[in-house]
């Protein structure tokens, strides 16, 4: 993965098995109301470069850009959140990636991205970050 | 107060590679000495001494005496704000996925 490449860049990867064909879970992912569903109040519309908010319930309000589409299989779109604390600001960006699977959908999202404050500071470090970061978390997760 | 300035020392501390193939051993193997750290550092014990006392300084290990020997710990909880996001994320977006398959059960074919 070529994101994986550069050491400032962070990921969440979350993957799920979808009892439910990939042209359905399509139409959730990219219809208004139904996101507004499952994930947060919405101005999608599925086109590359359009602009949309997303309204969590907090009243924050999420900027995002539709990077990618490609019905039935990838959706892409930047997810980015102004806040004057660094650290709760954030850009990144989300890709789906739908798989059909013998019983439904293998559903990927990857979220990709840096906080502000961190770019900075990661700027100077070296490669070596992203491995120390995966064997960390690694550490973390058996020490949790 | 600049809010930003723990990260910051956070950052610089782990910035140094030697110190932080150190606190990576201890993240690893658990509690060591300061002479079991230079057995395996490739640089001298003052040089080890040092780079402990800045992971020290940035709460990244604590220290404790035991006659003669110092021991050294890795202090997990003060890479919070390096793994915040990603996990705060990993949860939200688990969350999310319940509720998507909720709605997919609810939706027509």
């Amino acid at each position: 993965m070529t994101t994986d490449t550069t050491p400032q860049v962070r990921s969440v990867v979350i993957e799920r098995e979808i009892a439910h064909p990939p042209a359905k879970l399509w139409r959730a992912l990219t219809q208004p109301h139904l996101i507004a569903e499952w994930l947060m109040a919405n101005d999608f519309v599925p086109s590359v470069g359009h602009r949309f908010k997303l309204k969590g319930e907090w009243g924050g309000v999420l900027d995002c850009e539709v990077l990618a589409i490609e019905p039935d299989y990838k959706l892409a779109y930047s997810w980015d959140f102004d806040h004057e604390d660094p650290a709760y600001a954030l850009k990144s960006v989300v890709t789906f990636t739908l798989t059909p699977t013998d019983a439904g959908t293998h559903l990927r999202m990857e979220q990709t991205g840096f906080r502000p404050d961190q770019k900075q500071a990661f700027g100077g470090a070296h490669a070596g970050w992203k491995s120390f970061f995966d064997k960390l978390e690694a550490v973390l997760e058996r020490a949790a | 107060m600049n809010p930003q300035a723990p990260h910051d020392l956070l950052f610089r501390t782990l910035a140094d590679p030697t110190r932080r193939a150190l606190f990576e051993r201890l993240c690893r193997d658990g509690e060591q000495t300061v002479g079991a750290l230079t057995a395996q550092a490739g640089v001298s014990q003052p040089a080890v001494s040092k780079h402990l006392a800045a992971l020290k300084l940035a709460g990244l290990v604590r220290d404790r005496h035991e006659g003669r020997q110092t021991h050294y710990t890795a202090q997990l909880g003060a890479l919070g704000p390096l793994i915040d996001w990603t996990q705060q994320m990993a949860g939200f977006w688990e969350g999310r996925f319940d509720k998507l398959e909720d709605l997919l059960n609810r939706m027509d074919q």
